[in-house]
């Protein structure tokens, strides 16, 4: 995992950059893609992130929310944000439509540690909008396809129409990606897998679990049982990465909103290995 | 503010001299700020003179309690903290922390880059300076530094005074905070007899002190500033076993104790507000009518507040139990994780301003006499979901 938090400390971690809504793709019921670009081609320019970051997006007046970007870390210059309408910021945001303007700080937290993982075989286990901070990881792992063993994604919604990024599958799949999909409930159509990702997990054959990493995102309770399975199939606590989610305010670890017991999910996380979360993921409330 | 720790020089102050201290500090540009009576509570405002300290009060305090009284002498200094500390003005309550405007081409997003006022602080306790060490571990040596407390923090002269009286709720030497000033301070007072031994504790101390009308300190004012000292060390009656306690805390997650103490905890965040390293804050939006001039204003926060913990449309402290047990593990467990330090300092504001009484040191002692069985992790037994 990386911190780019050390190259940003000259800088006034408040100091959003204006930005603009650049291209906004409907994706699944209340779901939607906005591609961001920097108003400013010099701050454009010094930008960078890593898959699993996260951007802190700014409307005035009505607040700022911690978005992962889901995107291609090396295609910068367009910044895509996959996000569901939850509140008044989601809200605005989607009212705000193509051409809009907003503020942008980032990228904050810590990164699926590709480049640690080479040689490895790699399952993505990804649940509902829990997809999206696992894509830019998908675009890494697929860049430097050649750096990596066995490489799948397992994913679950609830309901056929809420599967993210339907249309790169094939896509991916043709690049070395074994994409597997669930679903918890059936509609009309639909004659793929049925129950939970863990299924798909426990079903899977793993040539070699010792040398086998996993990352995870989505709901606390599917993360677990994921890491619970992964476990059982031998997959090294070492080798777990699990991506947690807690209100963000500052993102920076000043504000202590997103703690979770020592751990600042804001600068410590999002992206953790297991082991070193596992016994507070146990404590209720916490 | 130099954050020496040895006494480069040492004087002694006649009483009548301090308002020359306060007078010399104004003249270099300081806004003075030292403790002053307010609503029957000894409180941090800005005072012109030592005429507006406190002279011949002194303060009273055990859990829930806190009362002034008139002393038999005019002592300048002779209580102890009150429900103020130095945080508010290195940490204001509230602050803006960005500005936006409409323009043309979009929002034009600014921090603010104005210089806040240069404070000299009078009457810093040896707990003070501790926690103002504490939230420079929060504010400025993480990778991110917070542009306001920095500022404010850089430009501060602190005079101290040391304790020569406790309060029962005092517990610094638990915490090895205090009550003797050892460092982080540019001047030092003990109060004795006719006046001050005054102490400089930095190049900008030095100077100061160079310019006040002292006189040198004999013997026999080292030994009663002394013993002055001492006094508050023998008052302190209050203890919290600091040993292995971020262990033994992060053993007992699931302790009986956390429910007891939900049954009588309010949840009224006012142990956070007193808190001198309590930095929890949230920002909020602040527009004008148009919707085109937007102020971010961070505010103190607490984790007692039922929204701290809000996400994605529920929040993950629901109860008084898991709220008590954020706040207590924080300051004094994994502060430790985070910080390498308690965030406690002994102080006992939390103690005094508790309106139902809870002591954290109770808390900790009770924990203590009954711990889970340490061989095994935390809340080993509970599970997901």
């Amino acid at each position: 995992m990386t911190n780019m938090a050390a190259a940003c400390s000259t800088i006034d971690p408040w100091l959003a950059h204006r930005a603009t809504v650049d291209r906004m793709t409907a994706e699944t019921p209340g779901v939607a893609t906005y591609d961001l670009v920097f108003a400013d081609t010099e701050i454009a320019g010094r930008y960078s992130f890593l898959p699993g970051q996260f951007n802190m997006l700014y409307l005035p007046g009505v607040g700022e929310i911690a978005i992962s970007i889901s995107g291609d870390p090396a295609e910068s210059s367009r910044l895509p944000h996959t996000i569901r309408v939850a509140g008044n910021v989601t809200r605005e945001l989607a009212r705000l439509g193509e051409g809009g303007s907003l503020g942008l700080r980032g990228p904050f937290g810590s990164s699926w540690p590709l480049d640690d993982c080479r040689k490895k075989d790699i399952i993505l286990v990804a649940g509902g909008i829990g997809l999206a901070p696992l894509r830019p990881a998908i675009y890494g792992l697929l860049h430097d396809r050649d750096q990596f063993g066995q490489l799948t994604l397992l994913y679950g919604s609830r309901t056929p129409a809420g599967l993210l990024y339907t249309q790169e599958y094939d896509h991916w799949r043709s690049q070395g990606l074994d994409v597997q999909t669930t679903v918890d409930r059936v509609t009309d159509g639909w004659n793929g897998n049925v129950g939970v990702v863990t299924t798909l997990l426990e079903r899977l054959v793993l040539p070699q679990p010792e040398n086998t990493a996993l990352f995870t995102c989505g709901p606390e309770v599917m993360m677990w049982y994921t890491i619970q399975s992964a476990r059982e199939c031998g997959i090294p606590e070492r080798n777990l990465f699990v991506s947690l989610e807690r209100n963000m305010n500052c993102a920076v670890g000043l504000c202590g909103h997103c703690q979770f017991g020592p751990e600042f999910i804001c600068k410590d996380g999002p992206v953790f290995r297991y082991d070193r979360v596992a016994s507070i993921l146990k404590v209720h409330d916490l | 503010m130099d954050c020496g720790t040895e006494v480069r020089r040492t004087e002694f102050l006649p009483t009548d001299q301090l308002s020359t201290l306060i007078a010399t500090l104004r003249a270099d540009g300081f806004r003075t700020i030292g403790p002053t009576i307010d609503q029957g509570a000894i409180i941090y405002d800005e005072i012109e003179s030592a005429d507006e300290l406190p002279r011949g009060w002194t303060d009273r305090q055990e859990a829930g309690k806190y009362r002034l009284e008139k002393r038999d002498d005019d002592a300048y200094f002779g209580y102890v903290v009150g429900p103020h500390s130095w945080k508010r003005f290195l940490f204001p309550p509230s602050a803006v922390v960005a500005t936006a405007d409409r323009g043309d081409a979009g929002w034009d997003l600014r921090t603010p880059d104005h210089e806040p006022p240069r404070y000299a602080f009078l009457g810093v306790r040896a707990c003070e300076i501790a926690a103002m060490k504490v939230q420079d571990r929060v504010f400025l040596e993480g990778p991110y530094v917070d542009p306001i407390y920095k500022k404010r923090r850089d430009a501060a002269f602190i005079v101290a005074v040391n304790c020569t009286q406790a309060a029962s709720t005092c517990f610094c030497t638990s915490m090895q905070t205090g009550p003797r000033c050892k460092g982080g301070f540019d001047l030092a007072l003990t109060e004795i007899d006719g006046g001050f031994i005054i102490e400089s504790g930095s190049a900008a101390g030095d100077d100061v002190l160079q310019r006040l009308p002292t006189a040198p300190a004999d013997e026999t004012a080292f030994a009663r500033a002394e013993s002055a000292r001492q006094q508050a060390v023998d008052q302190i009656t209050k203890t919290m076993d600091a040993e292995g306690l971020r262990d033994l805390l992060l053993q007992n997650l699931d302790h009986p104790r956390w429910d007891e103490v939900a049954t009588r905890c309010l949840s009224c965040t006012n142990c956070t507000m007193v808190c001198p390293t309590c930095f929890c804050s949230s920002v909020s939006e602040v527009s004008d009518l148009t919707g085109d001039h937007v102020e971010r204003h961070r505010q103190w926060d607490s984790c007692f507040n039922i929204d701290f913990s809000y996400m994605n449309g529920g929040v993950v402290r629901n109860g008084i139990r898991s709220r008590y047990r954020q706040w207590l593990t924080h300051k004094l467990a994994s502060w430790h994780d985070q910080f390498d330090t308690s965030g406690c300092v002994g102080c006992g504001r939390c103690i005094t301003w508790c309106p139902v009484e809870i002591d954290l040191t109770e808390e900790v002692a009770a924990i203590r006499r009954s711990p889970g069985d340490p061989s095994r992790p935390a809340a080993d037994t509970e599970s997901k979901p």
